[in-house]
């Protein structure tokens, strides 16, 4: 069905079409409608789901795995201090291999106060064993919030995914939005490991030297799986929805001299300065990058790359020019922009490919040139 | 009250401590919730008492989470439950530092929500599983490794506190009454709701006794009047027969205390504010009872 709808109602909307079992909320800004809509869809009876709510987003977490590996489809939906409060869980979560779907509307930390946008919020916890996606749009929201079940529930994956919208400028923005009947596109849960007390196990005991690295490397080697797992769940929701997503999503990239990587919105914003660019003869392309982890196979060759960060790891860099770097061996033109929501335009971006530096770092607003 | 049933849920390969009373008590725990129960652990003695991947000594579901948690943790899946139809008994059996300090928040909010759940405190009255340091449920007086020179401060009343969120059954326990805590299990899980139950549960390495006089530490602590045998249904007080027989004549508190080295050296004014402790609380469950307050 066409509809219009906010970021955070298209996250709705999807989890309302995914009849989790047991849903766990905490209000933060920007994410607490989508809550606050779950809470009315429960509360009208138009889903089925036992709603948890919880004290803190520490417990969020924590009911979350409790009802997971209890037997059920979970969801909960956080930002920014909320997503560092519940940080401990979330490694649990990612241990103890439960497909858990949690919204994170990016957001900064404090001090001081700010709701506004930025990355470091779900950067800092990019080493827990989630998946991670970032998103662009209302309509993406939705449908990466439904793929993202599929892709944590099925068992060669059976980790956690964690859907990105970027505070406000995302979560808050309207634009359309096609829900759709979703039919057996989300076989019913099967968790493998659920609690049965007709067969008990023990979940997480003490384990030494001699056995624990062997988990940590089956959480390795299914994200390592994860990636065709995302490919063959992509393509079929492509098949049937009609709307095909990637690890990346490229514009005009094709023949590009000079490709700019981003996250979230900017990635949007970047394909308009793009055709301004290209207006003035620039070859120039918009790489979004979509998936964070696992971290896609990127093929840059040959091309200069201008990476905006909104993030910054204090005492190194930015992290996703960093990733490319590492990754690519390709040394970008690393801007660091749009922290706490500071305004980053279109034209902002086609300066920061008109005077691009490969190798160097910049601070949009602070080095002067810029 | 039928016999205690022969089936073991916990058996005798675990990695507990000599005179271990929180693995005794978990015996008559399991025995009492049968097969169809699940424990969620925070990390206590009971981490390890389970023993060490690929073996356990647990013939129940055992979910280990992380130390604040458990109660959050056990409201899931008491949710996942409902939601599944299933009638299996969610138990969290949680140590007195996971409980009283770490675990607050999360135990108030799942009381709060009425969650359907029975939460067990076996509280050794310090963070045992790290070498005895001292918890907010360590007494007034009681050397730990942090408190060597015995703690300022009185013992955090746990149970007025889950009192304050009405719940539909709380119950004292001590480890030296086993039928009396069987019954009291039974019971809980009969009830719906959020169910709690404090066990004092006697450490021999911590309160520094041999191993052999655990479960006459556990009687002298009800004898004394330490320790008050309760319980509250729907928010009515019965204090069970031990602690009747103890509040009109107590056994004196030196008797408890002097065989315990976590107390040596104790001044004769903390004592005194142990006794005064004692008696007030004595007195304060007695007016309860009997309707005066």
């Amino acid at each position: 069905m066409l509809t219009i709808a906010t970021g955070n109602r298209a996250v709705a909307e999807a989890v309302k079409a995914a009849k989790p079992g047991v849903i766990a909320a905490y209000p933060i800004t920007p994410q607490t409608e989508i809550v606050e809509q779950i809470a009315d869809y429960v509360t009208t009876g138009d889903l089925d789901s036992r709603y948890i709510p919880v004290e803190s987003e520490h417990s969020a977490m924590a009911a979350c795995i409790g009802a997971s590996v209890g037997g059920v489809r979970t969801f909960t939906a956080t930002s920014s201090h909320g997503l560092l409060y519940m940080h401990e869980m979330i490694h649990w979560a990612a241990g103890g291999r439960l497909p858990i779907v949690m919204a994170n509307v990016n957001r900064a930390l404090g001090p001081g106060w700010n709701t506004w946008a930025e990355h470091t919020d779900a950067f800092s916890q990019r080493d827990t064993g989630w998946l991670q996606v970032y998103v662009g749009t209302v309509q993406e929201a939705y449908d990466a919030t439904l793929m993202a079940f599929r892709i944590a529930e099925d068992e060669r994956v059976l980790l956690p995914v964690m859907v990105n919208l970027d505070g406000f400028s995302l979560s808050h923005i309207t634009q359309s939005l096609e829900t759709e009947e979703i039919g057996d596109f989300l076989p019913p849960y099967h968790l493998p490991h659920a609690i049965d007390t007709e067969n008990p196990r023990g979940y997480g005991p003490m384990t030494g030297p001699d056995n624990y690295y062997r988990f940590r490397w089956d959480i390795e080697r299914s994200m390592r799986d994860a990636r065709d797992v995302i490919a063959e769940v992509e393509s079929e929701f492509a098949d049937r929805f009609g709307r095909s997503y990637g690890p990346t999503e490229e514009y005009r990239c094709e023949d590009a001299d000079v490709v700019v990587i981003a996250l979230g919105t900017f990635g949007k914003e970047a394909e308009v300065a793009v055709d301004r660019l290209r207006d003035e003869g620039i070859r120039a392309g918009s790489m979004r990058l979509r998936w964070f982890r696992p971290f896609p196979d990127l093929d840059l060759s040959g091309r200069e790359v201008v990476v905006i960060d909104r993030d910054y790891s204090f005492g190194f860099g930015g992290v996703v020019a960093h990733s490319i770097r590492a990754k690519t061996g390709i040394e970008p033109y690393s801007v660091i922009a749009g922290l706490g929501g500071q305004e980053v335009t279109y034209n902002d971006i086609a300066d920061f490919v008109r005077g691009r530096r490969p190798g160097e770092e910049t601070w949009f607003g602070v080095n002067d040139h810029v | 009250m039928s016999a205690i049933p022969k089936e073991e849920y916990i058996y005798k390969c675990t990695s507990a401590c000599a005179g271990c009373s929180s693995s005794l008590c978990l015996r008559y725990v399991l025995k009492a919730a049968g097969p169809d129960s699940v424990l969620v652990v925070p990390a206590c003695c009971t981490s390890v008492i389970q023993g060490i991947y690929p073996a356990t000594a647990m013939n129940v579901p055992v979910y280990n989470v992380a130390f604040a948690a458990a109660a959050a943790c056990a409201s899931g899946m008491s949710e996942a439950f409902a939601a599944t139809g299933k009638e299996t008994n969610v138990i969290v059996y949680a140590g007195d530092g996971g409980t009283v300090d770490i675990g607050i928040q999360s135990l108030s909010g799942a009381f709060e929500r009425g969650t359907n759940f029975l939460y067990i405190c076996y509280d050794n009255e310090a963070y045992g599983n790290t070498g005895m340091q001292r918890s907010g449920s360590t007494p007034i007086g009681a050397r730990t490794t942090t408190t060597p020179g015995g703690k300022p401060t009185p013992k955090k009343d746990l149970d007025r506190i889950v009192e304050a969120h009405n719940p539909p059954y709380m119950a004292t326990a001590c480890s030296a009454y086993p039928l009396d805590l069987y019954k009291k299990v039974r019971k809980a899980l009969s009830i719906k709701g959020p169910k709690f139950i404090h066990i004092l549960a006697p450490c021999p390495p911590g309160w520094r006794y041999p191993t052999e006089k655990t479960v006459e530490m556990g009687k002298l602590a009800v004898k004394t009047g330490v320790w008050v045998l309760y319980e509250r249904e729907f928010g009515k007080l019965t204090i069970n027969g031990p602690s009747k027989a103890a509040m009109r004549k107590p056994e004196p508190l030196e008797d408890y205390i002097s065989g315990q080295g976590r107390f040596k050296n104790l001044s004769p004014e903390t004592l005194n504010l142990m006794r005064q402790q004692v008696e007030q609380n004595i007195q304060r469950l007695a007016r309860e009872e009997e309707g005066i307050c």
